[in-house]
């Protein structure tokens, strides 16, 4: 019997790998047009969402920008949910009606999955104002990129946050791209840790690739921040091994760039640091890994199977009847 | 029932629901401290504390998202946008979060939030203060609109408005702010459901559809019209635009078959235009006259007195369009 934190490492280990085993089963049916729309895939930043939901409480709200099949899957949303959404079908944690950059799953506190850049800043300070309102000692998860620091909802956001000493945690993944406009071409500062001076909010650096360090180093934030309210601001230095969207080549970085980075694989690494420890034998990884794949392959099975949203439903999400009792 | 102000009957509704529903709290730029920028929030600082009664930054986009991320934790929000030419900054929250929340998650978050603030031209405010914004919000599905004329109305729909699960829009008036009207006693539960329109004054040769701003000029082009024309007007206050309760225009455009919308936004796809669609396309054959609109002139709101006039909707315009309609 392994003791409780290595046992949650390794299964954080299969988290990560049913991420990326996921997205790139996604990558495979967007090619063959089985998905439609935009297709934004996380691999390479795994680490950031994983050591996030290790660090924090189940009922922690979350939420996220429009790259966020990975966020969903992290909190516990089924990878059947996850395909079934891409494929538009009535089975998806959004019943179709959402797509990629809309994932929602409520039970598993899963906010969204929104698309418009730093518009969901607000929202998340607004949840950590629920919070407070009603003494929850609930943290607020907010993830973002790095281009969204530039957008003003983001610097009213983190003004109100700061203001009201609200239960939030910015946390800025920082894969270098807006897009394809890197960060020294759309940011003014050059640490993007910087912006949180701005409001009086505490600012953190985390190395992104490094699953034990961003879960050690966000635990002590959520921590704090459940003792005693504010909000706090995390820079995760991450990077994106695909392009922005399924129809970017990103040829606007270069290959060394890349190689870089995957040399310094989260997955590879916290493989490494287990098997080094002699917690992980590579016949368990590779038992880990197949099931990931399994879990990949079978959910694009259950997606091709499951039904469209009936076209008699096509009005039934507008409005919600009733009214408060 | 006594006589209250439009304003006054907005304070009760919202003073009665905070009362009720402890999820329900207000928050805008002063509306604490100050009273509200036009005294609708006056001392519900006093009597709910700061806990429900906040003061922003002048930060729309924020505290309107704000409002939406409560709201899909299960607050429900009232935010006040100090006009609603300003809620333009806060566009994105009003239109692409709020309403379509709903679809966007596959049905699991409803948004019961309440934006609220006056809306509509006031007195020479210049462009940026004069927009009546119905005609582009009712253009998003998820969203309902109320455009309350009285202080009853006031009451009563903005009452209906914080109870409902959905995003509602109350658009308010400045100019009416300090008109007076009959409201049942305080202990009444004044409740108007949204989407039902009310005859404000009954006629039989020609129907005026009006909301807002424009229901008292319609009263007031009505008596005009009896006194001078003989011409006797029917005047439709719509109280919700949307959604638009089209069941009432059609009884009474079928009963005078002549129609004129005056509606205070702009002509290019405004209000009027969708109400006109819709009465021709129900019942083409009960209309006597070709449907005439009065909106404001297509042009930015100029600030000169005399130049804002020539902008509105009057009732010599209205008066005019009347007699048109009517072929005298």
């Amino acid at each position: 019997m392994q003791p409780p934190e290595l046992r949650d490492e390794v299964e954080m280990l299969s988290l990560m790998l049913l991420i990326r085993r996921f997205e790139e089963r996604a990558s495979q049916q967007y090619q063959a047009q089985k998905i439609g729309g935009f297709c934004h895939l996380y691999i390479g930043q795994e680490a950031v969402v994983c050591g996030a939901v290790a660090a924090a409480r189940p009922d922690d709200y979350l939420i996220t920008a429009y790259r966020d099949h990975a966020h969903a899957l992290a909190r516990g949303t089924t990878a059947d949910a996850c395909m079934a959404e891409l494929f538009g079908k009535a089975t998806g944690c959004s019943r179709g009606l959402g797509g990629s950059m809309h994932y929602f799953d409520k039970e598993h506190h899963m906010y969204g999955g929104h698309a418009i850049v730093g518009a969901h800043v607000p929202l998340a300070v607004g949840m950590a104002f629920a919070s407070k309102y009603r003494d929850e000692d609930r943290v607020t998860l907010c993830f973002f990129g790095d281009g969204a620091i530039n957008q003003g909802a983001f610097h009213e956001a983190l003004n109100l946050a700061g203001l009201y000493k609200l239960p939030v945690v910015f946390i800025c993944e920082n894969n270098l791209y807006a897009m394809g406009t890197s960060v020294e071409r759309s940011t003014s500062l050059k640490r993007l840790v910087d912006r949180a001076e701005g409001y009086d909010i505490p600012g953190t650096v985390i190395d992104g690739m490094n699953f034990r360090e961003v879960r050690d180093k966000l635990g002590e934030i959520i921590d704090s921040i459940r003792k005693d309210p504010h909000p706090a601001f995390a820079e995760i230095q991450t990077y994106r091994y695909r392009g922005h969207s399924m129809s970017d080549p990103a040829s606007y970085r270069t290959k060394e760039q890349l190689e870089k980075f995957r040399g310094d694989d989260p997955i590879t690494r916290l493989r490494a640091q287990l098997t080094r420890e002699e917690k992980l034998t590579n016949e368990q990884f590779d038992k880990i890994d197949k099931e990931a794949k399994e879990t990949a392959l079978a959910s694009v099975k259950f997606a091709e199977e499951s039904p469209e949203p009936p076209l008699e439903e096509l009005y039934d999400y507008t409005y919600v009847n009733g009214s408060a009792s | 029932m006594r006589e209250i102000t439009y304003r006054q009957a907005l304070n009760e509704a919202l003073a009665e629901e905070l009362a009720r529903d402890p999820n329900v709290f207000l928050m805008g730029e002063e509306v604490a401290e100050y009273n509200g920028a036009y005294k609708v929030s006056q001392g519900l600082l006093e009597r709910f504390g700061p806990r429900r009664i906040i003061d922003t930054p002048i930060s729309e986009n924020g505290f309107a998202g704000m409002g939406v991320g409560a709201a899909m934790v299960g607050l429900r929000p009232i935010i006040e946008f100090m006009t609603f030419s300003f809620s333009f900054v806060a566009f994105d929250q009003v239109v692409n979060n709020a309403p379509n929340m709903l679809t966007m998650s596959g049905g699991q978050f409803n948004i019961p939030i309440t934006f609220r603030g006056p809306n509509g031209p006031a007195h020479q405010l210049g462009a940026t203060h004069s927009h009546a914004t119905e005609c582009l919000y009712a253009n998003v599905p998820g969203l309902k609109i109320c455009t309350p004329a009285t202080p009853r109305d006031a009451k009563g729909l903005l009452k209906t408005a914080i109870r409902d699960n959905n995003p509602v829009l109350v658009l308010e008036s400045e100019l009416l702010y300090s008109s007076k009207g009959m409201v049942e006693p305080e202990d009444f539960e004044l409740l108007i459901p949204l989407g039902q329109a009310e005859l404000k004054r009954e006629g039989s040769d020609v129907t005026i559809v009006c909301y807002a701003q424009t229901v008292p000029l319609a009263l007031a082009a009505a008596e005009t019209l009896e006194n001078d024309e003989e011409i006797s007007a029917e005047v439709l206050d719509l109280r919700s635009i949307k959604p638009l309760d089209l069941e009432a225009i059609l009884k009474s455009v079928s009963k005078t078959h002549r129609v004129v919308v005056v509606e205070q936004d702009r002509p290019f796809c405004g209000v009027g235009a969708e109400v006109c669609y819709r009465i021709q396309r129900e019942i083409f054959d009960a209309l006597d006259a070709p449907i005439l609109r009065v909106a404001q002139e297509d042009v930015p709101m100029p600030y000169n007195e005399r130049l804002e006039k020539a902008v509105l909707p009057s009732a010599e315009k209205l008066i005019a369009a009347v007699k048109r309609v009517c072929y005298t």
